[in-house]
């Protein structure tokens, strides 16, 4: 690990100041301190902000919850509202890394984990995020677990979080606080930035910009489920997740929220899926016309095609379970 | 930087470079050598320890961040002649070969059971809200953070389920 300073902040407005110029935030560290041992990340000065006063789950006034930066990924799970009413986020996050890195990963962290591509983890290969402009050891090499969709010429790395999915297929909202005291909400669709020439950067916050909570609103109506492929049946990353709230009211679909991990170099959602879905009665041929427009663009490496066909089953089956259809023999 | 820090009870003030992870203190400075090094990634378990009672990973924390923490190893819960009930159920129950995954091992069950009674449901629970039942299944989901090379899981698994029902038992 390549020596830095160590500043432990009091509360935002001396984090946040802590970071202008270029500083790195450290709460649970489990993905940090790792890359930090690899020097994949060797930040200058590491602003500790697990003092800070962010680890509450609260009621929103309009009747949904605002969970801040350091709620814990195991006491999100675990807590009662999350898991009466949104058991999508519960489940997610159940479905993710290990007791014990649950129990240190945070709410915020989880959201700015990095990518688990190999090359990115190996120095000695090429990686645009890592190194920009030094190429893509990914394209040609062993991607079996990369993007199929969002990805570009420079990187076809993904997004390894399962928490951001299902947050995403509740229509979370992201709290932050920049230097200057501004606070700002964006919807979690709009914080991760798809690669296009500039795969090292990943968000859209600003150098310094803490975030402070995740807002989720009132609990939406509809049949709430994550389902995950994997190679290991436990702690394992997503080859292909799908968080679905679905709801089918007089025997057409009314909601249909589909967000996926480990397709696309951010937690996916595609607004033309749910629209192919919406009012129409729930069919076998329905399901693989959203399927289809899930996976117009859908582009295999070699190694990963087998998620093309893959995610189009998981869809199929979460949309069925969804409405209540057997498995057609 | 000086650390405090509270390891099983006691007190140590410590001058440490902010990079020594919690795990190298714990077995360098304070000769705590119970925690193991396996991977040093957070992907084996061998270096599980409690924080304020809850199970995480030694090897991916910084010593400095865990100041004011109560931090319990494998050699806080038990030691020869008053072992841990978990320790002497590893023994009756052959939970484990060459050992070196056994303190994280114990320490993360021990966590992991402090789970269950706070009602934590897992990937594999039906019910998110039920109580928990720990199945065969639901002990190898709740312990897939702690790996053993040589596959004792048979007797880790039956190790854990005696520690809990004892412990239930006594309640």
């Amino acid at each position: 690990m390549r020596p830095f300073d160590y500043v432990r902040a009091e509360d935002t407005g001396s984090a946040t100041e802590a970071a202008r110029g270029g500083a790195t935030f450290i709460a649970g560290g489990t993905n940090l301190l790792d890359l930090m041992k690899l020097e994949v990340m060797a930040p200058d000065r590491l602003v500790d902000i697990t003092r800070l006063d962010l680890g509450a789950i609260e009621r929103t006034e309009v009747g949904g919850l605002r969970i801040g930066a350091l709620v814990t990924n195991a006491d999100l799970a675990a807590h009662g509202t999350v898991r009466r009413n949104y058991p999508v986020l519960s489940r997610a996050l159940l479905a993710g890394a290990s007791g014990q890195l649950r129990n240190k990963a945070t709410t915020g962290g989880n959201l700015l984990q990095r990518t688990r591509c190999h090359y990115f983890y190996d120095t000695s290969q090429s990686c645009n995020k890592r190194e920009p402009g030094s190429g893509c050891a990914a394209l040609g090499g062993i991607n079996r677990i990369h993007a199929i969709l969002g990805a570009s010429e420079h990187c076809i790395a993904t997004h390894p979080s399962d928490m951001a999915v299902a947050l995403l297929a509740l229509d979370a909202e992201v709290e932050t606080e920049t230097a200057d005291g501004a606070r700002r909400m964006r919807p979690l669709a709009d914080l991760h930035r798809l690669p296009g020439d500039a795969p090292d950067r990943e968000t859209v916050l600003a150098d310094g910009e803490l975030i402070t909570a995740v807002v989720l609103p009132s609990a939406p109506r509809g049949h709430q489920a994550y389902r995950k492929a994997r190679d290991r049946a436990s702690y394992a990353f997503a080859l292909v997740s799908l968080a679905s709230v679905v709801a089918v009211e007089n025997g057409r679909i009314a909601r249909a929220s589909l967000a996926f991990g480990g397709l696309a170099p951010k937690p996916w959602r595609d607004p033309e899926v749910e629209a192919t879905l919406i009012g129409e009665v729930p069919s076998e041929e329905l399901f693989d016309r959203a399927a289809d427009v899930l996976l117009r663009e859908a582009k295999g490496h070699g190694h990963n095609d087998f998620k093309i066909p893959l995610t189009r089953r998981v869809l199929k089956a979460a949309l069925r379970e969804a409405a209540g259809m057997e498995k057609p023999a | 930087m000086q650390v405090d820090l509270t390891v099983n009870g006691v007190r140590h003030a410590l001058d440490l470079d902010p990079r020594v992870t919690l795990l190298d203190a714990l077995r360098h400075d304070l000769g705590l050598t119970g925690s193991k090094k396996g991977c040093d990634h957070g992907q084996c378990g061998a270096c599980t320890v409690l924080v304020n009672g809850r199970r995480i990973n030694a090897c991916l924390a910084l010593a400095v961040m865990h100041e004011g923490d109560e931090i319990t190893t494998v050699e806080g819960l038990g030691e020869p002649g008053a072992l841990h009930p978990l320790q002497a159920a590893f023994v009756t129950h052959d939970g484990f070969q060459c050992g070196y995954c056994t303190p994280g091992q114990v320490v993360s069950a021990c966590g992991m059971l402090g789970e269950v009674r706070e009602g934590w449901p897992s990937h594999v629970s039906v019910d998110l809200e039920g109580p928990v039942d720990l199945s065969d299944v639901e002990i190898s989901e709740r312990m897939s953070g702690n790996l053993c090379r040589c596959a004792a899981y048979t007797g880790i698994n039956e190790a854990i389920r005696e520690a809990s029902a004892k412990s239930e038992a006594a309640e």
